[in-house]
C-alpha cells in the first residue's frame, strides 16, 4: 500500500525530519487561504498514487494567493495516468541549492534493508541506478541492530556531503530508519532531500510503502488507504479471498494457486492468446468461491472465454467439478467454459462436468489451445 | 536417501490445534510420518486424532517430552514470528513454515536470527517437503508423486503439484520435493536446495521451477554454471505477468527494473539449463 507525498511528509515530520510548511487543500479557496498563512510563493502538488506528477504538469509554482487559488483549481481538475486529483498539497516554496536522494528498501537476497543515497536527488533514483550506478551509496541494516550513526557517516562521506551537514543528515538517516522500521514500510524514501539556501536539510518529497502483510498492527496507516488506485474488482475479490489482476486480453482465467495461475497465463499467451486476468482461487473450491471467482472474472466486457484450470490434490478433482457446476446455476453466463482438472479423482469431475456439456480437456496444452479457438471464434 | 527428511524426520506440528494444523497432521499422519507431537499453548495435556497425538504448551515441553528434529508451522501470521523464534531458541534444526502473509520485517529479523542459531527454515508461505514413500511435512498431496531420482524444488505449490503428478503419469519420481515458498524473504533459497541435491548421491536430476520477482533464479544459474554437474532442468511462471503488479505470491512482482521471466530464462539458458515452454513439458525434458 502506497501513502501519498502529504501522508509520508507529515509521518517524517513526527521522526524529526524537517519538512516545508504546507497543508492539503481540495478546493482553490482552501488553497488561496493557505498560501495567505504561509506568506506567498507556494508550490501547488497534485496527490495522486503515480509517478511523473511534475512532467504532468500536476506540481506547479504560484507567486501569490490569487495564483495559487487559480493553480489549484485547474490542477484540481486534472487526472493523471487516470487517476483523478482530489487533494493538492500545498507548499511554502523552498530555495534550493542542492538535491539529494536518501531512501531504505530492503534487499530480498540478502535479507537486510538497505539505505541508499545520492547526490544526485531530484531524479528518478532507478534511472541513476541505470546510468550511473557509482553515484548511488549503499550500506546494508542489520535488522537486529538497526542502524548505527558510523553507517550514517560512511554514506554522507561517500556522496561528499559537505561537513557541516553531516550533524543534520545523520538525525534525517535515523529519522528515516525509525519511519521505515516502525511503519512496517518496505519502502521509505526522500527525494529529493534539499540542502537550502539557508543551510537546512529539508525533506522536499517523499514516498512511503507499505507492507499490506503487516497493516493488521499498523490500524491509523492503513486507514490513510487510497481507494482510487485500487481496481474495483481487485478489491471485491480480496473480500472473497481470491487474488485478481485485470489484464487486457480476452480469455478469463481461474486457476488454484499463483504459480499455477501464472502458468496458465503464459500458456494461453504461447498458443496464441491474450489472459484477461491472473486470478488464484486460493485452497479448496466449494461453489460460493468459484461463483464470486466466476462474477469477478465476467464483470470484466472483455472476456469471451474463460479456462478453468484446477489441480487437486487434497481437494478432490469431483467436489470441484460439483462445486463449478452448483457455481454455473448460480451465475447464467453464454460464455464458453473450457476446463481442465487434473490430480486425485479427475476422471470423475471430467465425467460430470462433460455431463453438463462443459468443454472439458486433460492437459494444460489441449485447454489452452480451446480457450485460445473458443475466443477466436466469438469475436470473429 | 533424501534430504533434509526421510522415515527418522521426528516432527512437532506448532498450531496443532487448529484447523488447517489438525487437517494436515492427519494427512502426514496418513503417509506414515513420524508426527511426534503438537504444540498449542493453553491445550497442553489434551491428546488430538483419537488419542495418537499428544499436545504441549510450548516448544520446550514438546521437544523435552518427544526428542523431535522438525516443527512444521501452521499457526496464522501474527503468531508465526513468534513461533519461529520458539522453534529456532529450543533447537530445532529444521524449521518448515506453512504460513502466508508475515510481514517482510518480521521476516528480515527471523532469518538474520536463525542464520545466528544454525536453523535450516524452509518457507514461509510454502507447501513444505515430501520425500516420497518416507516422510512428508507440510501440505503437498502424498498421493501424486512417486519414489525416484529427480530433486525438486519450487517457489509455488499447486505448480509443483502439476508438475509431480506429470512426472508421475510417466512414470518419472522424486528423491525429495521441496516448496521453498513465495515470499519475498525467505530462509532457504535455490541455491542452498541445489547444493543439497548435487550432493545427495539419490538424485541425478533436479527440476527448479521458479516465478517472477527478485533474482535468486538469476543467481541460482550462475551457481549451477560453476558447480553442478547434475543436468537441471526449469520452469518459470509468469513470462505474461505486468510490472509493478504483485501475482498472488507476496514475493512474485517485477520491481525497480528486476525480476522478469525473460531476464531468468536467459540466464538459465546461458547456464545450460533446459527450460520449459510449459509445465507439463518438464517430463519430456527429463528423458
Amino acid at each position: 500500500m502506497k501513502l501519498q507525498e502529504y501522508q509520508s511528509k507529515h509521518i517524517f515530520a513526527r521522526y524529526g525530519i524537517l519538512i516545508p510548511r504546507g497543508r492539503v487543500a481540495a478546493t482553490g479557496i482552501e488553497a488561496k487561504n493557505i498560501a495567505e498563512e504561509l506568506g506567498g510563493r507556494v508550490v501547488i502538488k497534485s496527490q495522486v498514487l503515480v509517478g511523473g506528477r511534475g512532467k504532468a504538469g500536476g506540481i506547479r509554482l504560484a507567486k501569490s494567493p490569487r495564483e495559487a487559488e487559480e493553480v489549484a483549481t485547474s490542477v484540481l481538475r486534472m487526472q493523471i495516468k487516470g487517476l483523478p486529483v482530489r487533494k493538492v498539497l500545498v507548499d511554502e516554496a523552498a530555495n534550493i541549492e542542492k538535491e539529494l536522494y536518501l531512501g531504505i528498501t530492503y534487499d530480498r537476497s540478502a535479507h537486510k534493508p538497505v539505505m541508499m543515497a545520492s547526490s544526485a536527488g531530484g531524479v528518478d533514483i532507478e534511472e541513476i541506478a541505470h546510468q550511473s550506478p557509482e553515484k548511488i551509496a549503499r550500506t546494508y541494516i542489520d535488522p537486529l541492530l538497526g542502524l548505527r550513526d558510523y553507517q550514517a557517516r560512511d554514506i554522507a562521506v561517500t556522496i561528499d556531503l559537505p561537513r557541516p551537514f553531516w550533524r543534520s543528515f545523520i538525525e534525517t538517516a535515523h529519522g528515516l530508519w525509525r519511519v521505515y522500521s516502525e511503519s512496517d514500510a518496505t519502502l521509505a524514501e526522500i527525494n529529493p532531500l534539499v540542502i537550502t539556501t539557508d543551510s537546512r536539510l529539508m525533506a522536499l518529497d517523499g514516498k512511503i510503502v507499505l507492507d499490506d502483510n503487516a497493516l493488521f498492527r499498523q490500524p491509523d496507516l492503513a486507514e490513510m488507504r487510497d481507494q482510487d488506485s485500487e481496481a474495483s474488482a481487485e478489491r471485491e475479490a480480496l473480500k472473497f479471498g481470491l487474488s485478481y489482476i485485470k489484464l487486457e486480453g480476452k480469455i478469463g482465467c481461474m486457476v488454484n494457486g499463483a504459480g499455477l495461475a501464472m502458468a496458465t497465463m503464459d500458456i494461453i499467451h504461447l498458443y496464441g492468446g491474450e489472459p484477461a486476468n491472473f486470478l488464484d482461487i486460493g485452497g479448496g473450491a466449494g461453489a460460493d468461491k468459484v461463483a464470486a471467482a466466476f462474477r469477478i472474472i465476467l464483470s470484466d466486457p472483455n472476456v469471451n472465454s474463460v479456462l478453468i484450470n484446477i489441480f487437486g490434490g487434497i481437494t478432490r478433482c469431483d467436489e470441484v467439478a460439483r462445486g463449478i457446476l452448483a457455481a454455473m446455476d448460480d451465475v447464467k453466463t453464454e460464455i464458453p467454459m473450457v476446463v481442465r482438472l487434473v490430480g486425485t479423482n479427475a476422471e470423475e469431475g471430467l465425467r460430470l462436468l462433460s455431463e453438463a456439456n462443459m468443454i472439458t480437456e486433460e492437459t494444460l496444452a489441449e485447454a489452452a489451445q480451446k480457450a485460445v479457438a473458443v475466443a477466436q471464434g466469438a469475436s470473429s | 536417501m533424501s534430504i533434509l527428511v526421510n522415515k527418522h524426520t521426528r516432527v512437532l506440528v506448532q498450531g496443532i490445534t487448529g484447523h488447517e494444523g489438525l487437517f494436515h497432521t492427519q494427512q502426514m499422519l496418513a503417509y506414515n510420518t513420524n508426527v511426534v507431537g503438537g504444540v498449542t499453548p493453553g491445550k497442553g495435556g489434551e491428546w488430538v486424532l483419537d488419542g495418537k497425538v499428544p499436545v504441549f504448551d510450548s516448544m520446550k515441553l514438546a521437544v523435552e517430552a518427544t526428542g523431535a528434529n522438525t516443527s512444521v508451522i501452521f499457526v496464522p501470521a501474527r503468531f508465526a514470528t513468534d513461533a519461529m523464534f520458539e522453534a529456532a531458541d529450543v533447537g530445532i534444526p529444521l524449521v518448515v513454515c506453512i504460513t502466508e502473509g508475515i510481514p517482510v520485517q518480521d521476516m528480515l529479523l527471523v532469518t538474520n536470527y536463525l542464520k545466528l542459531k544454525n536453523v535450516r527454515l524452509i518457507g514461509p508461505n510454502c507447501p513444505g517437503l515430501l520425500t516420497p514413500g518416507e516422510s512428508k511435512v507440510g501440505i503437498i498431496p502424498g498421493n501424486i508423486a512417486l519414489h525416484g531420482n529427480i530433486g525438486v524444488v519450487s517457489r509455488s505449490g499447486t505448480l509443483t503439484y502439476e508438475v509431480l503428478y506429470a512426472m508421475k503419469e510417466v512414470g518419472l519420481g522424486a528423491s525429495t520435493c521441496i516448496g521453498i515458498g513465495g515470499d519475498p524473504v525467505i530462509g532457504t533459497n535455490f541455491i542452498d536446495v541445489l547444493e543439497m541435491f548435487e550432493a545427495d548421491p539419490r538424485t541425478d536430476k533436479v527440476v527448479m521451477i521458479g516465478e517472477i520477482g527478485g533474482t535468486d533464479e538469476e543467481r541460482a544459474a550462475e551457481f549451477i554454471a560453476s558447480s553442478m554437474t547434475k543436468p537441471v532442468v526449469s520452469f518459470i511462471a509468469g513470462q505474461t505477468a505486468p510490472q509493478g503488479k504483485r501475482m498472488g505470491h507476496a514475493g512474485a512482482i517485477i520491481e525497480r527494473g528486476s525480476g522478469s521471466a525473460a531476464e531468468k530464462v536467459r540466464a538459465l539458458q546461458s547456464a545450460g539449463v533446459r527450460v520449459a515452454s510449459h509445465p507439463e513439458e518438464i517430463p519430456d525434458l527429463l528423458v
